[in-house]
């Protein structure tokens, strides 16, 4: 397989389209994520942050009328070309959500039941240990890890799907809102574990939150709807750049309030 | 930069693995599918097996020589000959006892012939074949018939003929009929609607629209769901106990003057069928009055409508299909119980059509018991041309909840 | 106009009586109790004649319980040969239900296409929708001689086999659909994690969808078996005319609903031993039955809360 991308971008869009039936919920997106970096992307409601995120691994797969015209390109393979299985796309890209979801398993089975069905053969114990240390669980959990994941606080909880998604060692981490549902003090738990994550993994996180977009990226993508309410990326730069001196005056009002 | 990445396969060992993965799970998904292939093919079983009984060959002889009563080749018959072979060969006692049930003259040629075979010539089965064995064995049927009953004539017949609709039980399997039983069964449903529609009509509104929501609400809709899921049987003996025993006197009619009956009457088993599908009707009443949407209620009351009012003028009309649709569904359900009925007491052998609700009844999936548990295999054969009657009437009761349905469907 | 706004000028706010309304709420009401009172007949009259009937003396508990001959004309009261036959028909129905009801509904509810379920789940609605006297004639005159061909003449003529295995095939439709409600009932959101991990269809479905659901499927196996227990024409027509201990599902045995039927089929005078147990043993059956439907009720509710 030959790599021909500059070995610092973790993946990137070419004209990508999203549609559901008829109608483009996003609209020619270009733009290429830079490794080990955390890129956000912010918008108003509606205007199809999710959706974009979503197609990284697939998951729009689900909609029944939906398809995708462009193409998303990792190391070099379209994720949506005919020979490419959302399975493996989904094994190397992984998915936090809005609503903390774990499994109603054990705290120990929701990390190693990635783990397990994706070929697992090493030290389990190692690796549980390892993904709820990482994930900045493990002191809180250490000795619960028998007990149902639905006995942790919603904190917790979303902190134990970033756990199982680290377990499983993917390349980049796809994260939707990850702190809505949580509280203040949950939620900066969360961005502190944004920062030592990225590290080791390529982050994208759609947020609401202008200044936790402002807080943890390190690039922005503000996205906006057009008339034809599709949406799309219409700026896409250095965080600081975009919280400071955004080149699109749409973008501004958006960042400074003055926007819906 | 961790120790434990190594130990995921990676690039064509973790398609290989993946490939696997797929494997497994289309077997499973075979598997899953062969379960619903397997209830596909119980019910075509179910269906081939009533078919196949109700239609076949049939060796039968007559015990007496049609030539001592009458000349002319039986098809031939006019009514009026019918009739006078009749009056001479039976005696006058039989004669007049079968006219006053019916005067002779008023019969069709059909029943007269049917009088003939069953009382002059007596038709007597010696054998029948179901419908495959007769199509696909049809010579070895002639050979065994010319063998083992010489006399015998062998004729393919369907055991469900219009005759067999309109004819009386009989103890004789070629002229039984299920008139009497799908009367029963008609007066059964009939008195269970009577009762259960409007008193679980009633309760549907009173626990969706007036009841508060306190502890008796809660108890009163935990009962409700739990006997919905009681045995139909333990019915049957509330039935038994209560209208057949404590409450003879009005449903034997002997109140009103009946005197010839006891408590096991139609009426006992209509109100015991009714308590049966009330919380049927219950339960389906609450899911219509449910979809009537709340700012229909809230337009009412803001034009000062009282509850009463809007239930009557704005629910009931705007939840009436879907009200009716559940009391189909749960009228078929009764047309199908057949054991409470065995516990309340249907007659068995009764050839006189239910005048009242004080009369002594048969229904149709009685009838299906008592042929099924015969061992004559003609038996069998009148019971499968008696569950092709009834499994017709119960499509044609279902096909009206559906067309009900669909009609009314997606108002909002 | 004016004038006629004048009219409503003065108008009086208070509660004025409305007879009628009181009167409909009332009757209303009624109708809404009565069921109540179904429930307190039930338990009154067979638990009279219950009473009467363990109180003769003839009838001892260790005797019910103890032996295993149940006929009680000539003082044998062994409820047993009655109880084994209906646990053994019940067992062998949930045996071909369980399994091929909560197969059906994972592939209804995980792989079917809307137009597979179009054609599909109708047909399970007519199976459900057939009368329990015709699975009886099926039992007996279809799958008992298909029976007698495989095992050859251990298969008696009615045997409890064929009607458990008939009755199976009766309640998979409940098993299925009840189930299918449950796998459908699990968020959208588990299965989007799953799939996030990199799990196929199928691993989703049976490692994390079906646990989820697990409780709501173990609601329908205890409504299964309840039906089971109750099911009485089936067994009447298939599983045998007289009180049989024994374990051998290819012998006939009557079970406790079997028995009531028959007996009561026949000319049946009140206030004889005979007919006092008959209430006795649909005492049991109703007993049985109303503990296991609240256990289901109270097992779909708190799934329910789980999930909303």
């Amino acid at each position: 397989m030959q790599n021909t991308q500059t070995p610092e971008y973790a993946i990137e869009t070419k004209s990508l389209f999203i549609f559901y039936g008829s109608f483009a919920a996003v609209s020619e997106v270009t733009m290429k994520i830079e490794k080990q970096k955390i890129t956000a992307i912010i918008g108003p409601s509606g205007c199809g942050k999710s959706t974009l995120l979503r197609a990284f691994n697939r998951m729009n797969d689900f909609v029944p009328s939906s398809y995708v015209t462009g193409e998303i390109l990792m190391q070099g393979q379209n994720l949506y070309g005919k020979e490419i299985d959302p399975v493996e796309v989904r094994r190397k890209i992984g998915m936090v959500f809005q609503k903390p979801n774990p499994f109603p398993k054990s705290i120990y089975e929701n990390i190693s039941w990635g783990a397990k069905i994706n070929g697992f053969k090493g030290n389990m114990d190692e690796l549980v240990e390892q993904s709820l240390r990482s994930a900045a669980l493990w002191d809180e959990v250490k000795d619960l890890l028998k007990k149902s994941a639905y006995e942790l606080s919603g904190g917790q909880q979303q902190r134990l799907c970033i756990a199982r998604t680290i377990a499983i060692q993917p390349e980049i981490i796809l994260m939707d809102e990850p702190a809505s549902a949580l509280d203040p003090i949950s939620t900066l738990r969360i961005e502190e574990l944004m920062q030592e994550l990225k590290k080791n993994y390529t982050i994208i996180i759609v947020t609401h939150n202008m200044q936790q977009a402002a807080r943890v990226s390190d690039y922005t993508a503000m996205m906006m709807i057009d008339d034809n309410r599709s949406g799309g990326v219409i700026e896409f730069d250095k965080t600081q750049t975009i919280f400071t001196r955004p080149k699109d005056k749409r973008t501004e009002d958006y960042v400074t309030g003055r926007f819906g | 930069m961790n120790p434990t990445h190594n130990h995921f396969p990676e690039g064509p060992s973790f398609r290989s693995t993946l490939n696997t993965r797929y494997r497994v799970a289309s077997v499973w998904q075979a598997l899953f599918f062969s379960a619903l292939l397997i209830a596909i093919i119980s019910l075509t079983a179910l269906i081939y097996d009533v078919v196949d009984g109700a239609f076949g060959y049939v060796a039968y002889d007559y015990k007496k020589d049609p030539a001592t009563f009458t000349s002319t080749p039986l098809e031939d018959l006019t009514k009026e000959e019918l009739l006078t072979t009749l009056q001479a060969n039976l005696s006058s006692g039989a004669y007049n006892k079968l006219n006053n049930e019916k005067a002779m003259e008023t019969r069709l040629r059909g029943e007269l012939y049917t009088l003939f075979l069953e009382r002059l010539i007596q038709l007597d089965i010696k054998k029948t074949w179901s419908f495959t064995e007769s199509i696909m064995r049809a010579g070895a049927i002639r050979t065994e018939a010319a063998e083992k009953y010489p006399d015998a004539k062998l004729e393919f017949r369907s055991w469900l003929t219009p005759q067999f609709l309109t004819s009386p039980m009989s103890s004789k399997a070629e002229f039984a009929g299920v008139r009497t039983a799908i009367l029963g069964s008609l007066w059964l449903v009939g008195i269970a609607l009577l009762f259960a529609l409007p008193l679980g009509t009633g309760a549907a509104i009173y626990l969706q629209e007036y009841a508060p929501k306190n502890w008796l609400t809660g108890i009163i809709q935990m009962n409700i769901n739990n006997l919905a899921g009681v045995p139909s049987i333990v019915y049957g003996m509330l039935g038994l106990a209560i209208f057949v025993r404590v409450l003879a006197p009005l449903t034997s009619g002997s109140m009103f003057g009946v005197t010839d009956t006891n408590g096991r009457t139609v009426l006992s088993a209509g109100l015991t069928m009714g308590i049966l599908i009330l919380p049927l009707i219950i339960i389906n009443a609450q899911e219509a009055i449910k979809a009537v949407p709340d700012s229909l209620r809230q337009a009412a009351y803001g034009v000062g409508a009282t509850k009463w009012q809007t239930v009557w003028h704005h629910i009931l009309p705007n939840s009436i299909a879907g009200i009716l649709t559940g009391s189909i569904l749960a009228l078929s359900r009764a047309l199908g119980e057949t054991a409470p009925l065995i516990v309340v007491g249907a007659s068995t052998f009764i050839s006189v059509d239910p005048r009242g609700p004080f009369s002594k009844f048969t229904a149709l999936p009685i009838q299906i018991y008592q042929w099924t548990t015969r061992a004559q295999s003609e038996f069998h054969a009148i019971a499968a041309g008696a569950i092709i009657v009834l499994l017709v009437l119960l499509l044609t009761l279902n096909a009206t909840a559906i067309l009900l349905r669909n009609r009314f469907q997606r108002k909002y | 106009m004016q004038e006629l706004k004048n009219q409503f000028k003065n108008f009086d706010l208070h509660k004025k009586p409305r007879i009628g309304e009181d009167a409909i709420q009332g009757l209303l009401f009624i109708a809404g109790i009565l069921s109540i009172f179904t429930t307190l007949a039930i338990v009154y009259e067979l638990g009279k004649e219950a009473w009467l009937f363990f109180g003769d003396p003839e009838v001892t508990l260790a005797k019910f319980f103890g032996t295993t001959r149940w006929q009680p004309g000539i003082g044998q009261f062994g409820i047993w040969s009655l109880v084994t036959s209906t646990l053994i028909t019940s067992f062998i129905a949930m045996l071909i239900s369980l399994p091929l009801g909560l197969a059906s509904a994972l592939f209804l509810s995980e792989y079917a296409s809307l137009r597979a379920r179009s054609i599909l789940k109708p047909i399970l609605e007519v199976l459900a929708g057939i009368p329990t006297v015709v699975y009886g004639y099926f039992a007996l005159l279809f799958v008992t001689p298909i029976l007698k061909n495989i095992f050859g003449d251990v298969v008696q003529v009615y045997n409890m086999a064929s009607a458990g295995l008939v009755m199976g095939i009766m309640i998979l439709p409940l098993i299925s659909s009840m189930s299918e409600d449950a796998l459908s009932a699990v968020p959208r959101a588990l299965r989007e994690g799953a799939y996030a991990m990199g799990a196929t269809k199928f691993e989703t479905s049976i490692q994390v969808v079906l646990p989820a659901a697990l409780s709501g499927i173990g609601a329908a196996l205890i409504i299964g078996i309840s039906r089971a227990v109750g099911e009485t024409m089936i067994v009447a027509v298939a599983a045998g005319a007289g009180p049989n201990f024994t374990f051998d599902p290819f012998q006939a045995a009557e079970t406790m609903t079997g028995h009531i039927a028959r007996i009561s089929g026949g000319d049946l005078s009140y206030n004889t031993i005979d007919y006092t147990s008959l209430f006795a043993i649909a005492l049991m059956l109703f007993l049985v039955t109303l503990v296991l439907n609240l256990i289901s009720q109270q097992v779909v509710s708190r799934f329910r809360e789980r999930y909303e």
